[in-house]
């Protein structure tokens, strides 16, 4: 058996502690430990961004970390996203714009849409494109999905 | 999987070197590729996972006396933005924006993709058209000894290197070219993101009078590790780059490579990707 070791992080703004095997993926230990089923395992070779996560402010794909690399981060999931007023935005229009299909990469591309836009809140549609390069979605052929980032980005005047 | 026992997570260099002095550790970095690897049973786990996330002093780009000093925990996403690195290595900054997706860039680190060695590795090909070489720390908190090492000596085979166990690489050196330096870097894949260079070239050089001079030619996917020609930088240093040398030059770089066949492109494909585009570099970089 391999060893266990204790970390403490910030889960979505809440300090928490948990003890995990040492080969423990960050994203087994949200799925499986922390009760995070809103990040997806997809490939599991970092191909897919089903399982995208923001560490320390940046999205990597939670299958590809290990989970005691997680002490002392600062962690965000979807259901943390989902509870800024970004993130009910953000979820507005991929309603609106019908971006959700089956729904399991929806959560990875939240997470990164949400880079792009911190990253540069002006970003062209070509540079939204070009971020969620790392994210599939085997439904929508991307342009819903695109359309409601931009959305986000660029709201029409009329507000809709 | 092997069985890993021991778990250190230092914050200095001298505390990792330590752990690497006392046993077998597998380095962890930012994980992109430690983690498939293990899981595949492609790399086995030695008892002691060595995180060095926490070493921040080998973090973060700096230009002194005349190079560019990358820490080997800079990660690919760091090294794209950073203006030294694209104005003074620009085959660097376009293997970095061309690296994978934003999520593994994040995460990647360049002292990770220089010790995984791979033959596709995408910083190799520039970093072996920059002259790079690689800095390797031993010792504790006795002292800690560096030896330098040129990146072609550094990689001696797929997923193998010069690197004694003991040893963390900790930095990568380029120095910076001289004023006149042109280069080209091309990648060739099926699709432009989180791609497996089918083939990947680099070429540089100081261009004077239609001649490339002081040239460098790499490539990367056609050999057990990302190789310089030499032969063909040879043949570019001879004289004017025409269309007789650019032929010469093309042939010296197919009698260096040894493609193999494999789910990605053929051996003979490769060869052909390695004529085709490195004809197109040579006739852009120097066009008469």
């Amino acid at each position: 058996m391999s060893a266990l070791i204790e970390i403490e992080f910030r889960l979505n703004g809440i300090s928490r502690r948990v003890t995990v095997p040492l080969q423990m993926s960050a994203l087994e230990m949200l799925r499986d430990m922390m009760g995070q089923h809103g990040t997806k395992y997809g490939c599991g070779e970092g191909e897919c961004g089903a399982c995208t996560i923001s560490v320390d402010h940046r999205t990597v794909n939670s299958c590809l970390k290990f989970a005691v690399d997680c002490n002392g981060r600062d962690i965000q999931t979807i259901e943390g996203l989902a509870a800024t007023p970004f993130g009910e935005n953000l979820n507005r229009a991929m309603v609106e714009h019908g971006a959700v299909q089956c729904g399991f990469c929806t959560p990875g591309i939240m997470m990164q849409a949400q880079q792009v836009l911190t990253d540069n809140p002006d970003a062209s549609p070509a540079q939204i494109q070009r971020g969620l390069e790392g994210n599939l979605c085997r439904c929508t052929g991307y342009r819903k999905i695109l359309d409601a980032i931009e959305a986000v980005a660029h709201p029409s005047p009329a507000g809709d | 999987m092997a069985e890993l026992r021991n778990y250190a997570a230092p914050r200095s260099l001298a505390e990792a070197l330590q752990v690497l002095a006392s046993g077998p550790a597998t380095v962890l970095a930012g994980g992109t590729d430690l983690m498939p690897q293990s899981r595949s049973a492609r790399v086995r786990f030695a008892p002691t996972l060595l995180n060095i996330q926490g070493v921040a002093e080998l973090r973060g780009v700096r230009r002194r006396d005349g190079a560019v000093e990358i820490g080997a925990l800079t990660t690919i996403a760091t090294l794209r933005d950073d203006p030294a690195v694209r104005n003074g290595a620009p085959v660097l900054w376009q293997a970095c924006d061309h690296f994978a997706s934003d999520q593994i860039r994040n995460a990647a680190t360049i002292g990770g993709n220089i010790c995984n060695a791979s033959p596709a590795g995408d910083t190799l090909v520039p970093l072996l058209v920059l002259d790079a070489s690689v800095v390797l720390a031993s010792g504790g908190a006795a002292g800690i000894h560096e030896r330098r090492l040129p990146l072609s000596e550094f990689l001696t085979g797929p997923g193998r290197t010069a690197r004694r166990p003991e040893e963390l690489l900790v930095e990568v050196r380029i120095p910076v070219p001289a004023s006149g330096w042109v280069d080209r870097y091309v990648k060739f894949g099926t699709r432009p993101a989180l791609d497996i260079s089918t083939i990947a070239l680099a070429l540089g050089g100081t261009l004077f009078d239609g001649r490339l001079e002081n040239a460098r030619l790499a490539l990367g996917a056609v050999a057990p590790t990302a190789i310089r020609a030499h032969d063909a930088e040879r043949v570019l240093a001879e004289g004017p780059l025409d269309r007789a040398r650019i032929d010469r030059v093309v042939d010296a770089a197919d009698a260096a490579i040894h493609p193999i066949s494999d789910v990605r492109a053929s051996d003979w494909y490769r060869r052909e990707l390695v004529h085709n585009l490195l004809r197109r570099i040579l006739t852009d970089v120097c066009p008469n």
